[in-house]
């Protein structure tokens, strides 16, 4: 019993805690581009660059408030920093917009040519942040590290097994909670989200009955950078902030808007976690696992790890594909792209 | 036909920045850049018949010029017949449980009607298949591995002439791309491009981490040459008169000469591709292709065959894209998996063919020629303007110093920029695309 105990134990430490916490960050990145999709109807390459302009912010204003002295202990210091950060990536989706997008709109462009001007925005808020922030991993995190710790999860159950929740952990799938909440209720019940949701539905409908294209876009972005500099804050605190790897997050996030049903907000939440569970299922090591729970006789000899760590994209891709050939629509019935 | 002189005017002014730099700074830097500008063009051409000619987004040119480069490694470098030695009844093991659970889920797949059982076998199938791979595999690996790590540790390759590397490279990169294409053609674009971003990523994990077969992020070093050696030339009487003939010392003539070499390779190969894609371009085959492009419910309808003619064109793009990537790694010397970046190797490639004008190989050779001068030159050129700008915060200020270490960033902003500029100002390119015109558009 007590094996059983501690095998579920070690899986919800190695497994099931940090693929909660890492499918929030996917499913608050994969929203704003299925918000995007919705509504201008373009995949955004951007959107990885637009969550590490945003967190590119809130880390520079943490460092700031930090050496202004500024805390909110246990807490991280990031959080109070989170406005000027997510004021700067709705600035500058709005800029890019009204600069880049709308001229594109007006024309009534194909959805490729979107796509390629978007790879011009990913060019170019590239090339700033790393100008601004450098290429290099950068940590922001401070206050408190652990809201349960090894040591004291052992010595209150008596297991052989601990269980640790970092404070990036449990703070992630808060704010992700707090965070959908605040957005479903806003696209089911306030006139802009209605209005949103009829324009994503049938653009030409909404269009005559009233519904305002240009105030339904720029909800879109507004609510596509506050999603991604949340994401990007949580992903930074969680592990680092790197611009590279936010750059390369646009895979899973994708996958998740794609497997959800791209384009349908529910969609793209349970996309998120399906994706983060799936990698990290298939690239953890059952040795001690197995231990555990098999049989004396049965003890594996190797890690019993699917696949290593490095391959975890391959996993996206799989998911991907599998969706393709099963259910392109996705699991929620997106749009068939 | 406003856009006719055009062409050769681009050349031209293309001509006159390189002999500028040549003149400027110096011919060596000229000639390295030429001979870049020349492998990014061959790229460009592949992209293009992939996005030009038949309008699939593919968002995986790392992958491909990546498959190209490993390519040349396991052509040219020599073979490791201890690794060989040590591996070959386990490598043999392993490639016949690769070889039956393949037969045996085709002939599942054959012998049950489609549906969910179908599916569960072929699940059930492909995991015990893995399984049984990875039981002879992993000790393969492990002995390979262990063989003088710090000099080999791998398979090495075939110990032939790395020039026969570009057209095995582009046949690897075919081949996946058929693998590729049988999964995810057919879907709409944005669909092919995320799938292909994602095929880029694993490839690369593949080359960076399966150490038994590249040397992973060991890299391979010291590739064979289709040139003559700097040192080879300089030490002989012969080179040495020659050399002096020019009015040179025979250290800068030779490092000029074997980058000549290389220019005349490339541009070979590079002739020969825009050849046969212009040939391409304008037989009955092109003028299908692009008519599935322009609308392809109405070439189905005219019977055409559109995945099948995605499927052709993919794969020859690829092919090309693999043979650039080749000769890449053919002119470094040596395999670098850590280098293989999706701005670089990736999205810079379409920037290439956007600006040169989609459709049009002489655009897309122009596109390759003129973003990779600007993606070199714009780094001397930031680092200089921030310079300037920064001078009056004086020296030692912190700010100016971030701002200058900064600076090399500034040519992915350029990019950016000019990728914006020309989708909006000229969405054509450079060189438009003269046939659409003519067709009637």
């Amino acid at each position: 019993m007590e094996d059983i105990l501690n095998a579920v134990v070690l899986l919800s430490n190695f497994v099931v805690v940090p693929a909660l916490a890492y499918g929030s960050q996917l499913a608050l990145g994969a929203l704003g581009v299925t918000l995007i999709y919705g509504i201008l109807r373009f995949a955004n390459f951007a959107h990885g660059d637009l969550m590490a302009f945003g967190t590119m912010f809130v880390v520079m204003a943490t460092w700031w408030m930090q050496g202004a002295g500024l805390s909110i202990d246990p807490l991280p210091t990031a959080l109070l920093a989170l406005p000027f950060g997510i004021a700067a990536a709705v600035a500058v989706s709005l800029l890019t917009d009204r600069a880049v997008y709308r001229f594109y709109r007006r024309n009534k462009s194909p959805a490729m040519i979107f796509v390629i001007v978007s790879i011009g925005v990913m060019f170019l808020m590239n090339g700033v942040v790393r100008m601004v922030i450098g290429p290099d991993d950068r940590s922001f995190g401070d206050g408190a590290r652990f809201l349960i710790k090894v040591k004291e999860f052992r010595e209150a159950t008596g297991l052989s097994e601990g269980l640790a929740l970092k404070l990036s952990q449990g703070l992630t799938i808060a704010v992700t909670v707090a965070v959908v909440v605040a957005l479903f209720r806003f696209l089911q019940k306030s006139r802009t989200g209605k209005a949103m949701r009829a324009y994503s539905d049938n653009e030409d409908l909404a269009l005559l009955s009233g519904v305002s294209p240009d105030r339904v876009v720029l909800f879109a972005w507004a609510i596509a950078g506050t999603l991604a500099t949340i994401a990007g804050t949580l992903y930074g605190l969680d592990k680092s902030f790197k611009p590279f790897t936010y750059f390369q997050l646009l895979l899973p996030i994708f996958a998740a808007a794609i497997v959800g049903g791209i384009g349908h907000p529910v969609g793209a939440v349970v996309g998120g976690y399906i994706v983060a569970f799936s990698e990290v299922t298939v690239t953890y090591a059952y040795r001690k696992f197995l231990i555990y729970v098999a049989p004396e006789s049965w003890r594996p000899e190797g890690l019993v790890q699917l696949l290593s760590t490095e391959y975890k994209f391959a996993v996206s891709f799989v998911i991907l594909v599998v969706v393709l050939l099963v259910r392109p629509t996705g699991i929620f019935r997106g749009k068939v792209i | 036909m406003r856009e006719v002189p055009r062409a050769p005017l681009c050349f031209a002014v293309m001509a006159g920045l390189l002999m500028l730099v040549g003149f400027g700074q110096s011919w060596s830097l000229a000639l390295s850049i030429f001979n870049l500008c020349l492998i990014s063009a061959v790229m460009a051409l592949g992209l293009n018949m992939q996005w030009g000619y038949a309008g699939l987004f593919n968002v995986g040119v790392m992958g491909f010029a990546a498959l190209g480069g490993v390519a040349a490694v396991l052509v040219s470098a020599p073979p490791v017949a201890e690794a060989w030695r040590v591996a070959w009844s386990d490598l043999l093991a392993a490639a016949l449980a690769l070889l039956a659970s393949v037969a045996a889920i085709v002939a599942a797949r054959r012998g049950i009607p489609p549906g969910g059982l179908r599916m569960a076998v072929t699940a059930f199938l492909l995991l015990v298949g893995y399984g049984a791979v990875r039981v002879f595999f992993d000790p393969a690996v492990e002995a390979i591995e262990a063989v003088d790590p710090a000099k080999t540790g791998f398979l090495g390759g075939l110990g032939l002439p790395v020039i026969l590397a570009w057209p095995i490279g582009g046949a690897v990169a075919a081949g996946a791309a058929w693998l590729i294409a049988k999964v995810a053609l057919g879907l709409r674009a944005d669909y092919l491009a995320i799938a292909t971003l994602g095929i880029a990523e694993i490839v690369l994990a593949i080359l960076k981490n399966e150490d038994w077969l590249t040397r992973g992020v060991k890299n391979v070093t010291g590739l064979d040459r289709p040139t003559p050696y700097e040192v080879d030339l300089r030490d002989s009487a012969g080179f040495q008169d020659f050399a002096a003939g020019f009015g040179l010392d025979a250290g800068e003539a030779s490092t000029i000469v074997v980058k000549l070499c290389y220019t005349g390779l490339f541009l070979a190969v590079l002739v020969l591709i825009l050849v046969l894609a212009q040939k391409a371009l304008h037989s009955p085959w092109g003028r299908m292709m692009r008519a599935v492009r322009d609308n392809e419910v109405a070439a189905e309808a005219m019977g055409k065959d559109v995945t099948r003619r995605h499927l052709e064109i993919f794969v020859i793009g690829a092919a090309v894209i693999g043979m650039a990537g080749a000769m890449l790694t053919t002119l470094d010397g040596q395999f670098t998996p850590g280098s293989y970046q999706p701005l670089r190797f990736t999205f810079l490639v379409w920037v290439m063919v956007i600006v040169g004008g989609s459709g049009n190989n002489w655009g897309a050779v122009l596109g390759g020629f003129f973003v990779w001068f600007v993606w070199i030159e714009a780094e001397p050129v930031g680092a200089w303007a921030m310079d300037v700008a920064t001078a009056m915060l004086g020296e030692g200020s912190s700010l100016r110093e971030h701002l200058l270490a900064g600076a090399p960033y500034m040519r992915v902003c350029v990019m950016g920029l000019i990728l914006l500029l020309v989708l909006r100002f000229s969405p054509r390119g450079l060189i438009p695309d003269a046939v659409h015109r003519r067709a009637g558009h």
